[in-house]
């Protein structure tokens, strides 16, 4: 339970990161907070061979409102987010799945942007991301892109994150005038990973988004109408079918259907009863 | 840009309890084996080694974190508080460490060191934390021997304690 050796470079600014990135290519890791890419490290899951460390860049370590969006840079902590005081007004959803990220000691120092670069299919903030359409801003030496959520995750663990890339920066949008938001998880143990996880949100116009993780490789969203409408129960029902649940040590993928069923109808109904 | 190179060791100096220290490591060493084998200060103990257990946490400028999930070379610069660095003075206990003993807050006591660190740094945070809070800290942690009623029963007597010796308008 040793990470096997790799070279170490402290990053003192942006373009350093990105250089040494860039020499390194798909051998290299972004190591910031390290609450996910640690244990990939100790249990030999992950062997690069240099890891870029950026918890020194001042420049990632802001949270700014700019054109209605929520920008995080790539060296905010977890715990740094959760204590931020707009945070329930501007990003009611994301403030409501903060206390279910990981435990106390590792939103310490994990980063939003290290949960989302490692996107394990029960993580709370790629569902978030997901949920709220908000996009990741990708920088390599060369270019600069922002992705969609829908783009972002490719799989299980996997993200389009391209070989000399990193994640600068992830944005979400602010919470809009009229909108209900809500989140429910079932997990063994409080911080545990989750079962399953439902984000919600209700629009004005009576449609509703709901984003389910912890049973898909990756998590998934679908439109659903009012849970009063004939038509929602099947439509919910199709959804938690569609996301090929599977039994594994946690849970049966029966139980998890039924969960998304549940737990999906009653955090879209919150949803809604929260819009303003 | 400092670079460590995985063919050597290299200097990493942190503020451990107060005390400046310099340690020799690897880049890839992590913070609990240069606390341990390296410093000496064998307080934090090592459970599961992927961040589940708890049993190694630590508090990192006042936070408490994992030190198994943190690299040592993260730790330059940075100041670090063990179990060691409890005791206002040498053979007297934190009103938390006397709280733990009196409650029987511990069996085996291999989790304690780090359950000690996270409630130290909750109860200086926010001297007023609900119960509630205390339990979702406590939920960062494993222990397989006192149930955490016990440990629970601890951390609302420190906290009276603690709040005896600071009045609120001291």
């Amino acid at each position: 339970m040793k990470p096997a050796p790799f070279d170490y470079v402290r990053a003192e600014t942006l373009d350093e990161a990105l250089d040494a990135l860039s020499q390194a290519g798909d051998e290299a890791r972004v190591i910031a907070g390290g609450q996910s890419l640690v244990p990939m490290l100790n249990m030999r899951l992950a062997r690069p061979s240099v890891l870029v460390d950026i918890t020194r860049l001042a420049e990632l370590k802001r949270i700014e409102e700019r054109k209605g969006s929520i920008v995080i840079g790539a060296g905010v902590r977890q715990v740094e987010l959760e204590r931020w005081a707009p945070l329930a007004k501007l990003l009611p959803l994301v403030n409501a799945m903060m206390p279910w990220v990981g435990h106390a000691q590792t939103r310490a120092r994990g980063t939003i942007c290290g949960s989302l670069a490692h996107a394990d299919p029960s993580a709370e903030l790629p569902l978030a991301l997901l949920a709220l359409q908000g996009r990741v801003h990708l920088r390599s030496r060369r270019k600069a892109r922002v992705l969609p959520a829908s783009d972002f995750f490719m799989g299980m663990m996997a993200t389009a994150v391209a070989p000399g890339e990193m994640i600068e920066a992830v944005s979400f949008p602010v919470h809009a005038m009229g909108t209900g938001t809500a989140f429910h998880e079932v997990a063994r143990r409080h911080g545990d990973f989750a079962i399953v996880a439902c984000a919600a949100i209700a629009r004005p116009d009576g449609r509703n988004r709901l984003a389910i993780g912890g049973v898909a490789d990756t998590p998934q969203v679908t439109e659903l109408p009012s849970p009063s409408d004939d038509g929602f129960d099947d439509a919910l029902n199709e959804f938690a079918w569609a996301l090929n649940a599977r039994d594994d040590l946690h849970a049966s993928a029966r139980y998890r259907r039924d969960l998304v069923r549940k737990l999906g109808r009653r955090t879209v109904e919150e949803a809604i009863q929260c819009r303003s | 840009m400092p670079k460590l190179n995985r063919e050597r060791r290299h200097a990493i100096t942190f503020r451990l309890n107060g005390r400046e220290v310099t340690a020799e490591a690897e880049g890839r060493m992590l913070l609990t084996d240069v606390l341990r084998h390296v410093v000496g200060a064998t307080g934090t103990h090592v459970g599961c080694e992927h961040g589940v257990c708890g049993a190694c946490t630590v508090q990192l400028d006042g936070e408490p974190v994992r030190a198994c999930l943190m690299l040592a070379a993260q730790a330059e610069g940075a100041d670090i508080r063990t179990v060691e660095g409890l005791e206002p003075a040498a053979g007297e206990l934190s009103p938390l460490q006397a709280a733990f003993r009196e409650h029987f807050a511990l069996q085996c006591g291999f989790c304690t060191a780090g359950i000690l660190m996270s409630l130290d740094a909750l109860l200086t945070r926010e001297p007023d934390a609900s119960e509630e809070a205390i339990r979702e800290h406590l939920s960062g942690h494993l222990c397989r021997c006192t149930g955490y009623a016990p440990i629970v029963k601890a951390a609302l007597a420190a906290q009276a304690r603690m709040k005896e010796e600071t009045p609120e308008n001291a």
